[in-house]
């Protein structure tokens, strides 16, 4: 049992921090701040280009087929270095990658990967959040194209999208887990409205809804065969429910290591109670970047991804929170004055127990599925 | 980095859980067979893993910290009323001082906090030394402070008897004592580093006790809510009672992965890096523990409130684990400190 780094991962990781002295972009924060994703699309091809992003993934689609413990190095050394966490997408490559046929992998894959293609994630609607298989859009067949009708919500970065993977309704006659089918759906052509939708921290960049009114799709951009959304579906939140997939780990070491710097530059400033916050922010990402290098570790046994999703997530959402408590502790609430980093952090924190399925969704699964309590 | 447990691993984590499964407690009034007790002490000291932290060739350990971390969470598990913590601490003290082994079965005193070893003067009586995990020990290692560091010393034990934790009983030293030197033609004086190093070694034990007596309380809960009915249904079927439980299995997970970093930790970074490592897990063991025991006791009803339930043995063992080197408040304390963000260096 190691934490420590190999030779290879020791030179991997002194050549991205070098890397990283001379193209960290300094972009804020994804999730306080709009002017993230003014770069973001620039520093995920920049990363990608530097040879340090998407290098577990197979190299047919652009990666570099390296044990998946590499991607906790990159987390390391963004965070240490203050550079922003690596782009979230590794739901959608593993989505696509067990479930789309070698055609569709070919031609959406490498273009995920290497950041030329953005992409957001059409599945929650209206009326189907938690309980996700009773989604209504629906996808008609014309030739051999789907006509698109429906309204998706709260669809991440859905507004720099130039691709859509949507879960609609194909088939009206089946158990309803069974009629559903997923397709890349371009979100650039006139039956595609994108409205973005403010987040209670006031960032208005991440967050959108999309009506689909006759938005048209190629039949062979089908993912999976018809009636395979919800297993795909499936796919992509059991990964989405694991940290390292996110780089959310980076984030919180990082968002730690900015409250760190802050309460040193002024320690008059901060009571017993801020730092005493402070330190169990520490301590749970501390614990979560373990979990991480453990979880990442039993996939080199191979270990298929089962409800354990539920357990990181659940720890991811703690981690979050207690970071984002300390940020409140550090940054209070404000009279009057626009610099509400602290505040927006805090706010953001709020919604990790809520997207990738609610944690009430997610302690239902560990209740059920790894404790095996009875049915209820 | 591979964070699995080897092969070797395992098999010492499996033949410890088979040991405490056949010859552990069981009960509440299984703590009172002396001569299952008996049993389980005889075929622990048969398996050598009290002496994992003995050096062979006087300076290196025969097992990693790793090894005795493992042994350590299946002894939580089962409730195991057997010396182990104590005994490890003792010989870990001994190596780090150049010391020569223990003649006799000891273990370690602590200050009346329990937060750090105890120091005292060679001189004067050790009246508020406690030594922890006293069963079969006839002395317990105390630091002798000098210009040059800490020296070992013993002082005799009195009688032992069961506090907060019902498996794993103290003793006070012997009123009647005073300390003797440990001498030895290897002994060096301990060094600041010296005890940072056996001070997470033992926050690194206490952590991996600590997932153990949350595998055990909630390995309990569950089964209790599996069977026991209410409104015609077993109480694990409702979600009130699932959400508890999901939440300290959680907590048990998240402890597991900080636990196993911080036993990595003792043996692989400096002594420094490697107490702030092991006082981050024990801020956050400690703290889950108390919530997933006392979670057990919740999900046990009434019969959680009676002291014939096994659920209060695995909460007092988890809080005597918690107050060893210091509990929740003092490991924070270590970790701002090891942040720049708190005063002071912290307990050492």
């Amino acid at each position: 049992m190691d934490f420590g780094d190999a030779p290879a991962e020791a030179e991997f990781r002194l050549r991205l921090r070098a890397w990283l002295e001379v193209h960290n972009p300094g972009l804020p924060t994804s999730s306080t701040d709009d002017e993230y994703w003014a770069g973001q699309a620039a520093w995920h091809q920049s990363l990608y280009d530097g040879g340090f992003f998407g290098v577990t993934w197979p190299t047919a689609i652009g990666g570099q087929d390296l044990p998946s413990v590499y991607d906790v190095i990159v987390d390391e050394e963004l965070a240490a270095a203050g550079a922003p966490a690596r782009p979230s997408l590794g739901y959608l490559v593993e989505g696509i990658l067990e479930h789309g046929n070698g055609e569709v992998q070919a031609r959406f894959l490498p273009g995920i990967v290497n950041g030329r293609d953005r992409w957001c994630q059409g599945f929650s609607e209206p009326d189907a959040g938690s309980d996700l298989a009773s989604l209504r859009t629906r996808a008609d067949r014309d030739g051999d194209e789907y006509v698109l009708t429906g309204h998706k919500v709260w669809t991440s970065y859905s507004d720099d999208a130039d691709w859509c993977l949507v879960l609609a309704r194909t088939d009206h006659d089946v158990a309803r887990h069974r009629g559903i089918s997923a397709f890349a759906l371009p979100m650039r052509q006139p039956g595609v409205e994108q409205r973005p939708l403010p987040m209670i921290n006031g960032i208005t960049k991440e967050f959108g809804e999309v009506l689909l009114d006759g938005a048209r799709v190629p039949d062979v951009n089908m993912i999976g065969r018809p009636g395979e959304g919800w297993p795909l579906a499936m796919t992509i939140v059991s990964h989405e429910r694991e940290p390292h997939e996110l780089g959310f780990a980076g984030r919180y070491a990082k968002q730690v290591k900015d409250l760190v710097a802050l309460v040193k530059a002024d320690p008059g400033r901060y009571g017993g109670e801020e730092v005493r916050d402070l330190t169990w922010a520490i301590v749970e990402s501390e614990m979560l970047r373990m979990h991480v290098c453990r979880r990442l570790s039993d996939r080199l046994d191979g270990i298929v991804h089962g409800p354990e999703g539920s357990v990181d997530k659940l720890l991811m959402t703690w981690t979050e929170q207690a970071v984002g408590h300390a940020a409140l502790s550090i940054g209070g609430a404000r009279a009057t004055g626009s610099d509400d980093t602290l505040m927006k952090v805090y706010l953001y924190s709020r919604s990790q127990s809520v997207m990738g399925g609610t944690s009430q969704i997610q302690r239902n699964l560990v209740a059920g599925r790894i404790l095996h309590l009875p049915a209820s | 980095m591979d964070v699995r447990l080897t092969t070797e691993q395992q098999a010492l984590r499996d033949s410890a859980a088979q040991v405490v499964d056949r010859l552990g407690p069981g009960t509440v009034r299984g703590l009172g067979d002396v001569e299952r007790a008996g049993r389980l002490d005889a075929a622990v000291a048969a398996s050598g893993w009290r002496e994992l932290r003995v050096p062979p060739d006087g300076r290196t350990p025969l097992a990693s910290a790793v090894e005795a971390a493992v042994v350590a969470e299946e002894l939580g598990r089962g409730l195991a009323d057997v010396p182990f913590l104590g005994p490890t601490l003792a010989a870990e003290l001994r190596r780090l001082a150049g010391a020569p082994p223990a003649g006799a079965p000891e273990t370690v005193a602590l200050a009346s906090s329990l937060a750090a070893a105890a120091a005292v003067d060679a001189r004067a009586v050790p009246s508020d030394a406690v030594a922890v995990d006293a069963r079969g020990a006839t002395a317990a290692l105390v630091l002798l402070p000098d210009e040059a560091g800490h020296a070992l010393g013993t002082v005799a034990l009195g009688p032992v008897g069961v506090g907060t934790d019902l498996t794993r009983p103290g003793a006070a030293a012997d009123p009647a004592s005073t300390a003797t030197r440990v001498e030895g033609p290897g002994c060096r004086p301990l060094t600041g580093d010296d005890l940072a190093a056996w001070t997470a070694l033992g926050l690194a034990l206490d952590c991996a006790d600590l997932v153990g007596t949350m595998r055990g309380s909630v390995d309990l809960a569950v089964g209790y809510a599996s069977i026991r009915r209410q409104f015609g249904r077993p109480i694990g079927s409702f979600q009130a009672v699932q959400h508890l439980l999901a939440d300290a299995h959680v907590l048990t997970e998240g402890s597991r992965s900080a636990a196993r970093h911080a036993a990595w930790a003792v043996d692989a970074l400096a002594p420094g890096d490697a107490l702030a490592a092991a006082a981050a897990a024990k801020a956050y063991c400690a703290r889950a523990a108390r919530t997933a025991c006392e979670t057990a006791i919740q999900v046990h009803g009434g019969a959680g409130n009676t002291w014939e339930c096994l659920a209060h043995v695995y909460l007092r063992r988890a809080l005597l684990s918690t107050a060893v080197l210091g509990g929740v408040g003092a490991s924070l304390d270590r970790v701002a400190a090891h942040h720049g963000i708190g005063g002071g260096g912290g307990l050492r």
